[in-house]
């Protein structure tokens, strides 16, 4: 066996790459939240389009297609999220005052226009989500194929909005060894691809630093409900023993973040919409006074501050 | 290839029935001895190819698979040190002994807790699969001195790096120094394990079934539900405790247990077992120091296996 599997040319303080420094979070600044609220609150809804295609990326993402084409019954199933479901949830995140941000696929903007007409409506902030759900970033990806995607995903969106979009959310939570460059290149600030973090930390590319705003896979609901076949009412639990933890920690050792990813393909179903309802409900009502909502931008403002 | 045979049945230890075994008296009469076993582990973004097992699902760069792992060294260990503190339990550290180096930080937070540190390998990336017995004696050492170097003490125990093993890795920890495995998941008592050396060797419990990851990842249980299935393990084991002597462990890692959303299944069954009297919470050092002397006076062991 070659002599490689015994080499190791990293093995050094900190991390084994150059992408961001070694810290604890535990061993940070406490970060101060607005109002000296302990738990900040990052609701995202990936609002997205799963191509009805036979093509196969290598690397499928959450929610994939699977079937032979035509694959009808997976392909209309994430297109009830775009139909009914984000209608469902904007609803109920108005009626509870909510601010979410929207990661949206690129691709909408021109299958669409009335869904992203209707998210111009709204106060929330929107994120760069990829083209679609089969242009992952992911492999050995071309690097100008990746930076097209890149550019046409938030030129897309840019067509409906005249909010500044500063964030992305790959799918699949992906990326190329070209992704946080490129991204910088196109104007983004920040990404939530790397869950490594429950604060927004600096990440840094060869164009520039950028910050990752760190999602929670963890908590995703595909992850939980979708690929883990837990019940509504666990993930319902599993957040409000997550938000309990949280709210605990901040007001003993500095602010800490919860980060939702809702899919509203997958939430947006009738039987599922209810268990949205109780988390906002246990968040922003009962737990009100220990958490502060807001955008991503905000948070990240407000943890640098 | 080591041109050891690939399908040879590994002499590793004699058949003992549960049934009517001499009775093991765990010191001050304890029912149980209790060990929490937290993996604190290394994952490498670029590790290279092993043939025999891809480290990652995704290619590089893995990010889905090394970020989530990094939030265990950047957010979970201290978080769950923080409850173990809290119930008076020591660690018997899983370690990847290059985090010796990446993360010192997190190394002396362990030892100034008295925490046991146990070899786990160079890197969780790194696999013994496809070695020479010269390259895997060669990784092995390498992992206990460079423990040795920074925490003073030599490991006593092993998991093999990512559960990766050879016809010979037993034999070569044993020869290396070690005194005890938790690679071996037939029994919940203590094992004599035959050694080519003839030193004494035991194998000490360390669930998979209660490992947090296989709960998580490969059962995909519910929070809770993990809380309840180590309430049950320790239920059963404190029963027949009384009779002769268990051990249980649970193993973590702190990219699973020490999510926020799953921190509270872990700290209740804590709270439960250490509720409890006569349970002995301790360290595998200690369960393995123990059960060695017992084991080389009530079976023998020693005799037969230094032939």
């Amino acid at each position: 066996m070659s002599d490689e599997l015994l080499d190791y040319p990293r093995r050094h303080y900190g991390m084994d790459h150059e992408r961001y420094e070694w810290s604890m979070l535990q061993d940070r600044k406490p970060v101060i939240w607005p109002d000296g609220k302990p738990l900040a609150l990052w609701i995202n809804i990936s609002v997205q389009h799963f191509p009805l295609s036979g093509d196969k990326p290598a690397v499928p993402p959450p929610g994939a297609l699977t079937m032979p084409y035509p694959d009808l019954r997976h392909y209309t199933l994430r297109d009830y999220g775009n139909r009914v479901g984000i209608y469902r949830l904007l609803k109920l995140m108005a009626e509870y005052e909510a601010n979410p941000s929207l990661a949206v696929s690129g691709a909408l903007a021109e299958r669409y226009p009335q869904l992203l007409k209707r998210l111009d409506q709204t106060p929330y902030e929107w994120l760069g989500h990829g083209w679609n759900m089969l242009c992952m970033h992911a492999g050995e990806v071309d690097v100008d194929t990746e930076a097209g995607w890149i550019a046409d995903s938030r030129q897309a969106l840019e067509q409906f909005t005249d909010r500044p979009i500063k964030g992305w959310l790959s799918p699949g939570r992906l990326q190329t060894a070209n992704t946080p460059e490129l991204l910088v290149k196109t104007g983004f600030t920040y990404q939530c691809d790397w869950v490594n973090d429950e604060l927004p930390y600096t990440f840094k590319t060869t164009e520039g630093d950028m910050i990752c705003l760190p999602s929670c896979l963890e908590l995703d609901d595909v992850f939980v409900l979708s690929q883990n076949l837990h019940s509504e009412d666990s993930f319902a639990q599993q957040v409000i023993d997550a938000a309990d933890l949280l709210i605990k920690e901040g007001r003993e050792q500095g602010g800490r973040l919860l980060a939702l990813n809702l899919h509203p393909w997958l939430v947006g179903q009738p039987h599922r919409i209810r268990t949205v309802r109780e988390m906002l409900e246990a968040l922003l009502v009962a737990r009100g006074a220990a958490i502060w909502h807001a955008s991503p931008s905000r948070i990240i403002e407000a943890a640098q501050a | 290839m080591s041109g050891s045979a690939q399908n040879a049945e590994l002499d590793l230890y004699d058949y003992s029935a549960y049934e009517g075994r001499p009775k093991i008296e765990w010191p001050s009469g304890a029912r149980l001895a209790f060990w929490v076993a937290p993996n604190i582990e290394f994952y490498e973004l670029d590790a290279p190819v092993n043939p025999h097992r891809k480290p990652w699902p995704h290619p590089y760069p893995p990010v889905p698979g090394y970020s989530i792992r990094d939030y265990g060294n950047r957010v979970g260990h201290q978080r769950q040190m923080a409850v173990l503190d809290k119930y008076d339990v020591r660690g018997s550290i899983s370690l990847s002994a290059a985090l010796c180096e990446h993360h010192p930080e997190i190394i002396s937070l362990c030892a100034e807790r008295d925490w046991e540190f146990f070899s786990h390998g160079i890197y969780n990336t790194r696999y013994t699969y496809g070695l020479t017995e010269d390259q895997e004696r060669e990784m092995i050492e390498d992992a206990m001195a460079t423990i040795e170097r920074a925490v003073g003490q030599r490991p006593a125990g092993y998991l093999a790096p990512a559960l990766s093993h050879s016809n010979h890795t037993i034999d070569l920890f044993a020869e290396a120094g070690g005194r005890y495995t938790c690679d071996l998941f037939h029994d919940d008592q203590p094992t004599w394990v035959k050694t080519r050396s003839g030193k004494p060797f035991v194998s000490i419990p360390y669930s998979l079934e209660l490992n947090d990851t296989i709960a998580y990842v490969v059962q995909k249980m519910e929070p809770r539900r993990y809380g309840e299935i180590i309430r049950r393990a320790f239920d059963q084991l404190y029963a027949e405790g009384a009779e002769s002597g268990t051990v249980m462990c649970i193993p973590t890692h702190n990219y699973q247990v020490s999510c926020p959303h799953r921190l509270r299944a872990f700290e209740e069954a804590l709270e439960y077992i250490t509720g409890h009297s006569d349970v002995w919470v301790t360290t595998g050092r200690e369960i393995a120091e123990y059960s060695l002397s017992y084991l080389q006076e009530q079976i023998g062991g020693g005799a037969e296996s230094a032939k």
